[in-house]
């Protein structure tokens, strides 16, 4: 695992996500689960990191962690050396939509409403006005290559598209993190790898730190840093050149 | 999220499944028109009876004969009453204004080829000045008519009608029974009775000439007694009573086998009979409008399971457990406040309707329009919380995974 110390020249005084010792149990009892085992992690800002692992290893189960999308059973999640578990309801939701952006396997886009609407819908909760979400919405959808098909609604858009609009949408609160599920699951190798681009570049033109769990090799290698799950442990966490 | 935001997601939702929409909103519409349409009803019929009522003329007393325990139309065992108790009544009781003697018979007139069975009433003279009934053409029955058991008659505007059809009625004469009669007046038209009775449909001649002439009995069937003012009915009442008790030498404890009645009496009953109706609607709308509250619950219900990914992106995105309890509240007001909007245009339509059909003036219930339009929000806001609370307290990560 990195050390610290090594960062703090580097990128800052403190992580900007760190968890140490998380535990996640799922079930109670015989059934009980161990999704996550005691995991120390921390993402700096501007990582790139992508997150591979058997299905099973805990790597969905550490993102929704780190996203708020879910609390732990034990060990402690830190935000820029804040501690997530004494927040409220409320204020998770407010992390979630400023701090951090969501792009799933399967899009997870509204249906029968345009990719505008569905793209200025962290907006709507961040109480931005009408006028200045569809602005900012619009810009949104160009910066993903999708200009001219604000109106179009989800069943209308390829897969690709659609991963687009998703991105788009994760994209348009300015998050810090981009927390990537899968992200080329359901895409064929070179929609996928156009997808890839578009994430890639967001890091590295807007350093927007991006963490993505991926089984594809291919896509694990574009990011900068790479960990490997298994059992619900990290049992390896590299940094590399970027392959592409 | 801002209201007006909420409120057009709400009415997004809702247009999207339009028929189910509506059904759910049934149960509302209903409950809400049927309080609506009885208010209203009710009204219209409590003001109708109580024109008609004053319409029969003002500081009225009718004594007729029957136990006053009994109900209207329940005299038939009881005597009727004579001339004499007329003019006892006439010297006797202090608070009188006015005193008619009625007698009336269905009997069959007939005028050249034309013929129809006619209420024919013999009356005092003063019984069409107690009812406040003028005449539209000719004259009134007057004492010198009673005086002399003239053969004269006025007729109501039905039987004009029927009798003399195209041509004048004034000077006309008319067989009743073996009495011919010459007609003398025509009675201004009154039109329906609250009880659908055409009032027109009569013909009076001086109660003399009806008793000797054509029944050959002074028997009198009932008295129409006016006060001179309304403060005094309850002494003119207590008067009646006395000389009636006294000339039917009923003692002291015993039951009278008269009654004087009052026609406000009536009012009060049939206010009373439209109070109960109206309270047993209001039950019958208001287990309508649980059982329409339920059907929204329901439906909310299976709207959040439906939507329940759409929850996880919401919440994913940001949206405060707040937020979807709103979303998902306003959601179900917006069904039942749109049946309750429904609910009250069908209320006014049928009650409209009711009221033309039944020939009573349409009321407009002002009052009670935003009672019902609350009480429907009421019925959003109930049924809406439970599901919308479900929806709520979902976690974000088992709702985006929800299949």
């Amino acid at each position: 695992m990195a050390s610290p110390t090594r960062h703090e020249t580097v990128t800052g005084p403190a992580p900007l996500l760190a968890l140490a010792g998380v535990t996640k149990v799922y079930g109670v009892g015989e059934a009980a689960v161990r999704a996550l085992d005691g995991v120390d992690f921390e993402v700096w800002p501007g990582d790139f990191v992508a997150i591979t692992g058997a299905s099973g290893s805990g790597k969905t189960t550490v993102v929704s962690i780190l996203g708020c999308l879910e609390a732990s059973s034990a060990g402690e999640y830190r935000i820029e050396g804040v501690s997530v578990q004494a927040l409220s309801a409320d204020v998770l939701a407010a992390l979630r939509n400023a701090k951090f952006g969501f792009v799933f396997q399967n899009y997870n886009l509204l249906s029968r409403t345009s990719a505008l609407e569905n793209v200025a819908l962290p907006l709507v909760y961040a109480g931005v006005g009408r006028v200045e979400r569809e602005a900012r919405a619009r810009a949104a959808l160009a910066e993903v290559g999708l200009e001219g098909r604000e109106e179009s609604r989800s069943n209308q858009l390829s897969g690709g598209q659609q991963q687009r609009v998703a991105i788009a949408r994760a994209l348009v609160n300015a998050p810090e993190v981009i927390l990537a599920d899968e992200p080329t699951g359901n895409l064929d190798s070179r929609t996928g790898r156009d997808i890839m681009e578009l994430l890639s570049g967001l890091n590295r033109d807007r350093g927007i730190t991006v963490l993505m769990v991926t089984h594809d090799p291919a896509c694990a290698a574009w990011a900068r840093r790479r960990v490997v799950f298994q059992d619900g442990r990290i049992r390896s966490d590299t940094r590399g050149e970027v392959a592409a | 999220m801002t209201l007006p935001a909420t409120a057009s997601l709400a009415f997004t939702a809702l247009m999207r499944n339009r028929l189910r929409s509506l059904l759910t909103m049934l149960g509302v519409v209903i409950g809400v028109g049927a309080v609506l349409m009885m208010q209203a009803t009710g009204r219209g019929a409590t003001a109708y009876v109580g024109d008609t009522i004053s319409a029969m003329g003002s500081n009225l007393l009718m004594v007729i004969p029957g136990s006053p325990r009994r109900q209207m139309g329940g005299g038939m065992t009881a005597p009727l009453f004579t001339v004499a108790d007329v003019e006892a009544v006439r010297r006797r009781a202090h608070d009188l204004d006015a005193l008619a003697a009625v007698t009336t018979r269905p009997m069959r007139l007939v005028a050249g080829a034309n013929n129809r069975i006619v209420s024919v009433g013999g009356v005092s003279p003063e019984f069409l000045s107690i009812r406040g009934w003028g005449v539209a053409d000719g004259r009134t029955l007057t004492r010198e008519d009673e005086r002399q058991a003239a053969q004269v008659c006025v007729l109501g505007k039905t039987v004009r009608d029927a009798l003399f059809p195209g041509g004048p009625a004034l000077g006309q004469e008319l067989r009743v029974h073996e009495l011919s009669c010459r007609v003398v007046g025509v009675l201004e038209a009154k039109g329906a009775s609250a009880f659908g009775m055409d009032q027109d449909d009569v013909m009076y001649l001086p109660f003399s000439t009806f008793s000797r002439r054509v029944l050959g009995s002074e028997r009198v069937a009932f008295m129409m007694a006016r006060a001179p003012s309304p403060d005094r009915i309850d002494d003119l009442k207590a008067q009646l009573e006395a000389v009636m008790r006294e000339r039917r030498r009923i003692l002291e404890g015993d039951e009278d086998d008269f009654a004087v009645r009052d026609p406000r009496e009536l009012q009060a009953v049939l206010d009373q009979v439209t109070g109960v109706l109206t309270t047993f609607l209001l039950g019958v709308a208001g287990i309508s409008l649980v059982v329409g509250g339920i059907g929204i619950m329901n439906i909310m219900l299976v709207s959040v399971t439906e939507r329940t990914r759409e929850i996880g992106v919401r919440l994913a995105v940001g949206a405060r457990p707040r937020d979807i309890l709103s979303q998902f509240l306003v959601e179900a007001v917006a069904l039942s406040a749109a049946g309750g909007l429904l609910g009250i245009l069908l209320g006014l339509a049928g009650a409209w309707g009711l009221a033309k059909a039944i020939s009573v003036p349409f009321v407009f219930p002002a009052a009670a329009i935003p009672v019902a339009f609350g009480v429907s929000l009421l019925v959003g806001v109930v049924f809406g919380v439970f599901p919308a609370r479900k929806a709520a307290r979902l976690n974000p990560l088992a709702a985006l995974r929800f299949e």
